[in-house]
């Protein structure tokens, strides 16, 4: 069972309408004790940094941990990416879950801010989460903050310069862009995690 | 005239579907009628429309409330776009803002050009009412106020097919921060390019170049592509 965690932060009905469109076993919850049961576990988020406290004060976070500490894969879509870094500038006082080195960061000022649209990815062969999409491809992003390349990077994105549009490293996963709004692309990357 | 001679294409629900398959990298729907009897028939539109959609979804038209965004919202709409409503109070653009994030607040503007001047005037109630305010203005206040993206309307060229207005477009693209689309013109191949280049626009927007079957959306996108406009194509 898939648990796509709800922690008031973001369209969930998009996520699980296109968990259910590529056939997966889904359910939302807010409830720790079944993400800690989870078989696969996806972290939405749209808005703001500050909004993952939730997470926290929930015993969500705890939850989560427990589930990967133990081989659980996880997906961070957006800001549920952006969690799994160190921190944000959007929020500097709020800690991320610090799986990834780095702070999340603004785009340069000459740039329009949020980031919103389709973009291409350069990804990276090897990669479990864009097995079958060419490099080229475009996906929807919308976010004002950015994740920093890494070596867990799987997959680039050029606006402002380079900044991690995928991460995977083990059963880890995150993308900034948004899979359940990136048409056919994007149904095949959640796929691509559902068959994990 | 442009804004009152309506052509019926068709389910909304269906087309929506049909030009997402055709390579739309996003929908529009805009309910024109927009009366107190007809919200329902748009929210049950919404609903059927979002369940066969993997694309971002805006829903506009007459939605003058938090409560009627939220509606919209929970029938699956991705984004909404309010017009008048923001312009009589805009405030509602940072409520909703706060509610769903800025990403998920369009805000429409019907631009009209000052006659003698190369000034353009927003516009209210569907393009009725002359508000007196000026269009750079408006956008400039409805983005301190939280707006995620602007829809800026050519009034003079909605439905005429005779090209974007690209001086409309630059000008209000130069004074915010923050995407516009362009909309009202949207003709040949060129009208296109030109809008991205001359107009500066971020992204542009076109109805019945589509839905009469005047133009096929893929053939336009590989075009753009060729020209050198950085395109999604294939989808």
């Amino acid at each position: 069972m898939i648990v796509v965690v709800d922690y008031r932060a973001g369209n969930l009905t998009s996520v699980k309408k296109a968990l259910d469109h590529v056939g997966a076993n889904c359910v939302i919850s807010d409830d720790p004790g079944v993400v800690a049961k989870a078989d696969k576990i996806i972290l939405p988020g749209v808005g703001h940094f500050s909004a993952t406290t939730t997470l926290e004060r929930s015993g969500l976070r705890a939850a989560i941990q427990h589930a990967v500490d133990r081989g659980v894969p996880f997906l961070g879509i957006c800001v549920g990416m952006q969690w799994m870094f160190e921190s944000s500038e959007e929020a500097p006082a709020v800690p991320g879950l610090g799986w990834f080195a780095g702070e999340c960061g603004r785009f340069p000022k000459e740039f329009k801010s949020p980031h919103v649209g389709w973009n291409s990815l350069a990804c990276d062969d090897g990669s479990r989460l864009f097995r079958g999409i060419p490099s080229g491809s475009f996906v929807y992003f919308t976010h004002s903050y950015r994740a920093p390349v890494v070596s867990a990077t799987v997959a680039r994105c050029e606006y402002g310069g380079e900044f991690s549009a995928a991460v995977e490293q083990d059963q880890l996963f995150g993308v900034q862009f948004h899979p359940e709004k990136s048409g056919a692309v994007g149904m095949k990357i959640l796929e691509s995690f559902c068959v994990l | 005239m442009q804004f009152q001679q309506l052509r019926d294409a068709g389910d909304p629900a269906e087309l929506a579907a049909a030009h997402s398959a055709a390579g739309a990298d996003e929908v529009v729907l805009l309910d024109i009628s927009a009366s107190h009897e007809k919200r329902a028939t748009l929210v049950d539109t919404v609903r059927r429309a979002a369940k066969q959609l993997f694309i971002p979804f805006t829903v506009g038209g007459g939605i003058r409330s938090l409560d009627e965004a939220m509606a919209v919202f929970d029938a699956g709409a991705d984004k909404v776009s309010i017009n008048s409503a923001a312009l009589a109070d805009p405030s509602l653009i940072t409520r909703i803002g706060d509610r769903y994030g800025s990403q998920a607040v369009i805000v429409a503007i019907d631009a009209k050009r000052i006659r003698g001047n190369a000034k353009f005037e927003a516009y209210s109630g569907g393009g009725r009412k002359p508000t007196g305010r000026g269009v750079v203005e408006w956008a400039r206040e409805a983005e301190e106020r939280g707006a995620g993206e602007i829809l800026l309307t050519s009034m003079d060229r909605d439905g005429t097919g005779a090209g974007f207005d690209c001086e409309l477009t630059c000008v209000v693209s130069d004074a915010v921060r923050i995407p516009v689309i362009a909309s009202g013109g949207g003709g040949d191949t060129q009208s296109f390019i030109d809008v991205f280049q001359r107009g500066r626009a971020d992204a542009a927007l076109a109805a019945s170049i589509f839905h009469f079957g005047l133009r096929h959306l893929a053939d336009l996108k590989q075009e753009l592509q060729r020209a050198g406009i950085p395109m999604r194509w294939p989808c």
